[in-house]
């Protein structure tokens, strides 16, 4: 279902950041973890994979085992094991921070177990008897497919709406090139949807093709995993000079087309996220020369992880503090960004307004909420763009549910795997007449 | 500065390390290194009518990741010509006249051992070792520890070798006996200078699991072979501290099993044993540990006052009694020292799972708290704690005074017992 990937895209100039652990090195990382009674690592990891029990048993051979443990709780562990922010997940609370030894390398440790699964082609669900239910699930990034895959081994059928012409959301078209490139995304959707059952409608835009009143009535429920909308703009002239691009949109293109960097020796990345932060080491690893990260805060206040900003400057990034673009000038194409100074309030001062030469600028200041689309939906709370939802993921309207990034505001895929299940195991709790969201109570 | 020297029955050696008689003392090549690295003394690799071996002959045993942390072997004694090992064994004795000179011999016949015992001294040997103890190959042949497990044999057999020696005779003990008492009483009786123990423990290593078949793999087949190594340092401390503690027995030990460093020779040393003796780790490692071994016994002597070996040798062996007499009224409880812990809770798990439930999860902490009315003082939760000195057992204060249990059976009145614990009845 995932849509033929270019051998010659851009990404492709990208190794892996954290290599693969060699069978060996995998035994021993894995034989150090303590197996902790209420592992404050199952705690830290949004689809609570019982971690100590899959390193045991990378520890004893068994990785059929240890990958079963890991998909059981997460059907996207391949992706999560290289693209978790690791950091301040599972590693950041393992007990070994407070003994003088390093944390256990989990993320990597996941990766051995389920690289494994894929290559021997190992799979471990099928599909639940037929309930003859039928769920339609809008957006088909990680909350969806997530959903879907829950939903199947309950036996219910699917049918994922996706409005571009490949599955897998972010996962594939946003996540850093030395992360996880998009061909090995494509080959886990494969992997997932082989339970069979899916139904993909890709290059469906819910809201145009297909309209919600649609979906609510041929469906006996509806998840909702839009994740977010375009890059958003600063609203400053010259926006439209070629070479300003929205940060998720080049990173794209660079993913799974080609960007093209043609004279191009100076950057500027707009932001202080972590979208910023992976924009300027792309681009670094891309090969311009100098990168510059414009943050309207300083260091301490930056919203990306300290690791991932450690990473950049160890690879050459440079940063101006407490600036901000007040216009992008050129002609035809951007040639210089004009910055302004804040103050600790974020007030322009008056009188510091500085010059950048950039040749391309990417702009990551965050992206634009989708869940207004459900606005006209009586009973579902849209609040600060967030599609409000209960703890198990119910939307408050009979038959909706929702889960991702509309949901969490924009947060990690284990997040929206998390989310996706949890709504999954509600739906099915609700069309077996049980709870909440009933069409039939 | 220490003195390592030290003598075993006679056999003197500039420090208490010597290579047990196995692979690492085959030839005068390897001993002559061994004695540059350091080594003080060697058990020649036992001399006997040579024999056949089969391939493969050894199995590790990997335990948590570490490699041969348990091995064993099917080998059996010398396979190369006596000539050979005779002349080696002169050779080395001449360019290092230091060292402990030590020759393993097993031989079937009076007249074989009149004869190889003899041609031994001639070839420089400072002391002999009868190898009553190999559990393989060579006892179905009736020797070995067929030799060792018979006390009578046993017996007979040491006399002709001290009739026919001129220089001390040690008897290598097999660890294959329910109780090795009477085994080292019996090398006593036969004349005996000192006794060496353990030899391997009879043992089976493991199983191929997708071929079916036990290992040391022999083609398609194996047999049981000879435990050694790391693991086996409990079973020889035991042994050779029952007869360091048996009254009638008072021979030099030279203690053997498991030995891979400094503590570990301290350790048997403080148990009764004048001289250790290493094979296992020698075979993993090489012969450069012995540097380590030397400087860290040489440190301990320094840091605990001891100004020789023989000073420090038995000095556990008193503290080392029969379970009667232990305090019963002694009692400690686990503290966990709250700084330290690491909130894995590994301690929680055992405790519920392996002992008395008496270590709870508390809200709002990872530290875990000890119900010390119900913690029995087992030690569980300090041997799986991984971090030092976090749990620590802590006597109780009861006003009890100490009571044995043959103590309390022979007089209830005069030595009562404290309130038992954890019985949960
Ligand atoms: C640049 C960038 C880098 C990132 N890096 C990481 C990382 O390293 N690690 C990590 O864990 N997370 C990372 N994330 C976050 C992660 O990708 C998201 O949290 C995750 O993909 C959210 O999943 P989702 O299913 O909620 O939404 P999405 O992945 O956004 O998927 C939503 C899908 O819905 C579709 N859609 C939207 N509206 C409609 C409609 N009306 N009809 C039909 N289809 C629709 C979209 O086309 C999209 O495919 C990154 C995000 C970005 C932007
Ligand atoms: C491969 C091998 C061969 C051995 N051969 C002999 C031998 O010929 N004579 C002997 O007395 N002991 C022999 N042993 C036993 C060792 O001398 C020693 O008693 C035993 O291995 C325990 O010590 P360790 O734990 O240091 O290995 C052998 C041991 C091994 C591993
Ligand atoms: S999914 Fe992510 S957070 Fe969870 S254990 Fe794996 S790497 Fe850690
Ligand atoms: S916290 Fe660390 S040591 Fe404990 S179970 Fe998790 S990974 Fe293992
Ligand atoms: S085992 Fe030790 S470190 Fe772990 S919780 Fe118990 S006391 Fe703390």
């Amino acid at each position: 279902m995932s849509r033929p990937i270019s051998e010659s895209r851009s990404e492709t100039a990208f190794g892996d950041f954290k290599l693969p652990l060699a069978p060996g090195e995998a035994v021993a990382e894995a034989e150090r973890c303590l197996f902790c009674h209420d592992a404050p690592c199952i705690a830290a990891c949004p689809t609570a994979i019982d971690i100590p029990q899959f390193i045991r048993k990378i520890a004893t051979g068994n990785l059929h085992g240890s990958a079963r443990t890991i998909f059981e709780s997460n059907i996207l562990g391949m992706s999560c094991a290289r693209v978790c922010p690791v950091e301040v997940l599972c590693v950041g609370d393992c007990v070994y921070n407070h003994l003088d030894q390093p944390p256990i390398a989990i993320g990597r440790l996941q990766r051995h177990a389920t690289d494994e699964a894929f290559a021997q082609g190992w799979t471990y669900f099928s599909a639940g008897p037929d309930s003859g239910r039928r769920v339609a699930l809008i957006g088909g990034g990680p909350a969806s497919l997530a959903a879907a895959h829950r939903l199947r081994r309950c036996g219910h059928a699917c049918t994922i709406f996706e409005a571009r012409p490949s599955l897998g959301g972010l996962n594939t078209t946003g996540v850093a090139p030395y992360k996880m490139r998009a061909d090995r995304a494509a080959d886990e959707i494969d992997w997932v949807l082989a339970i069979g059952g899916i139904e993909v409608r890709t290059g469906v835009r819910v809201g145009e093709a297909v309209s919600l009143s649609d979906l609510e009535r041929d469906f006996d429920a509806v998840f909702v995993g839009v994740g977010l909308g375009a890059d958003s703009p600063l609203g400053i002239p010259g926006e439209d000079l070629e070479n300003v691009c929205g940060a998720t949109a080049w990173i794209e293109q660079m993913k799974i087309g080609r960007v093209d960097l043609a004279g191009v020796e100076r950057a500027v990345v707009v932001g202080g996220g972590n979208t910023a932060i992976d924009c300027v080491r792309e681009a670094l690893g891309l090969g311009i020369p100098r990168v510059i990260m414009a943050y309207r805060g300083d260091r301490a206040r930056m919203s990306g992880y300290a690791h991932e900003w450690d990473a950049a400057l160890a690879e050459g990034a440079l940063a101006e503090w407490r600036a901000i673009p007040i216009a992008y000038e050129g002609s035809g194409r951007v040639r210089k960004v004009r910055c302004i100074r804040l103050d600790e309030a974020r007030r322009p001062i008056a009188g510091s307004e500085f010059e950048l030469e950039a040749d391309l600028v990417l702009v990551a200041i965050g992206q634009s909420k989708l869940a207004a689309m459900l606005a006209g939906l009586e009973g579902i709370q849209v609040e600060g763009g967030r599609v409000a939802v209960d703890a198990e993921g119910f939307a408050g309207r009979t038959k909706w549910y929702a889960g991702g990034d509309c949901v969490n505001g924009g947060k990690e895929v284990v997040n929206a795997v998390a989310e996706g299940d949890r709504a999954a195991k509600a739906i099915d709790a609700m069309l077996r007449g049980a709870a909440k969201g009933s069409p039939h109570a | 500065m220490p003195d390592l020297s030290t003598d075993t029955g006679g056999i003197r050696s500039p420090n208490p390390f010597w290579l047990a008689s196995a692979p690492p003392t085959n030839s005068g090549g390897q001993v002559q290194r061994a004695f540059e690295a350091g080594w003080g003394g060697v058990v020649w690799k036992t001399l006997g009518t040579p024999i056949r071996n089969v391939s493969s002959r050894f199995g590790g045993h990997v335990i948590g990741g570490v490699r041969g942390a348990g091995f064993n072997n099917i080998e059996l004694i010398t396979d190369r010509p006596l000539e050979a090992n005779y002349r080696e064994i002169a050779e080395t004795k001449r360019l290092f006249p230091d060292r402990a000179m030590v020759v393993s011999l097993m031989f079937e016949t009076r007249e074989e051992w009149r004869e190889h015992i003899a041609r031994s001294i001639d070839a420089g040997a400072d002391g002999l070792e009868l190898n009553f103890g190999c559990p393989h190959g060579m006892c179905e042949r009736g020797m070995g520890s067929a030799v060792g497990q018979e006390p009578a044999v046993n017996e007979r057999i040491t006399s002709w070798a001290v009739e026919f020696s001129t220089v001390p005779v040690l008897v290598k003990l097999t660890p294959n006996v329910s109780d090795i008492v009477p085994h080292g009483l019996a090398a006593r009786r036969g004349g005996a200078h000192g006794v060496s123990l353990i030899n391997t423990i009879k043992s089976l290593i493991g199983v191929d699991i997708d071929r079916f078949v036990p290992e040391p793999r022999v083609g398609g087949a194996s047999t049981n072979g000879g435990y050694c190594g790391a693991a086996v340092k409990p079973i020889a401390l035991h042994m050779v501290a029952a007869l360091a503690r048996e009254p009638e027995f008072g021979l030099p030990i030279s203690g053997i099993g498991g030995v891979t460093n400094w503590r570990d020779a301290v350790e048997f040393i403080l148990l009764g044993s004048s001289s250790v003796q290493v094979c296992t780790e020698v075979m993993l490692r090489g012969f450069d540990i012995v540097e380590d071994m030397i400087d860290g016994l040489d440190e301990y002597m320094r840091t605990h006052g001891f100004a020789r070996i023989s000073e420090m040798v038995g000095k556990a062996v008193p503290n080392f009694r029969e379970w009667g007499e232990l305090d019963l009224n002694y009692e400690t409880v686990a503290k966990i020292d709250a700084d330290k812990c690491i909130g894995c809770q590994v301690c929680v798990a055992a405790c519920h799972d392996g002992a008395h439930q008496c270590i709870h999860p508390q809200e709002g902490t990872r530290v875990p708290r000890v119900d010390e009315t119900e913690c029995v003082g087992c030690n569980l939760c300090k041997i799986v704690c991984p971090v030092e000195d976090c749990i620590s057992m802590a006597p109780v204060e009861h006003g009890v005074a100490p009571a044995s249990w043959n103590e309390f059976v022979a007089d209830p009145e005069t030595h009562p017992l404290r309130p038992k614990k954890g019985s949960h009845g």
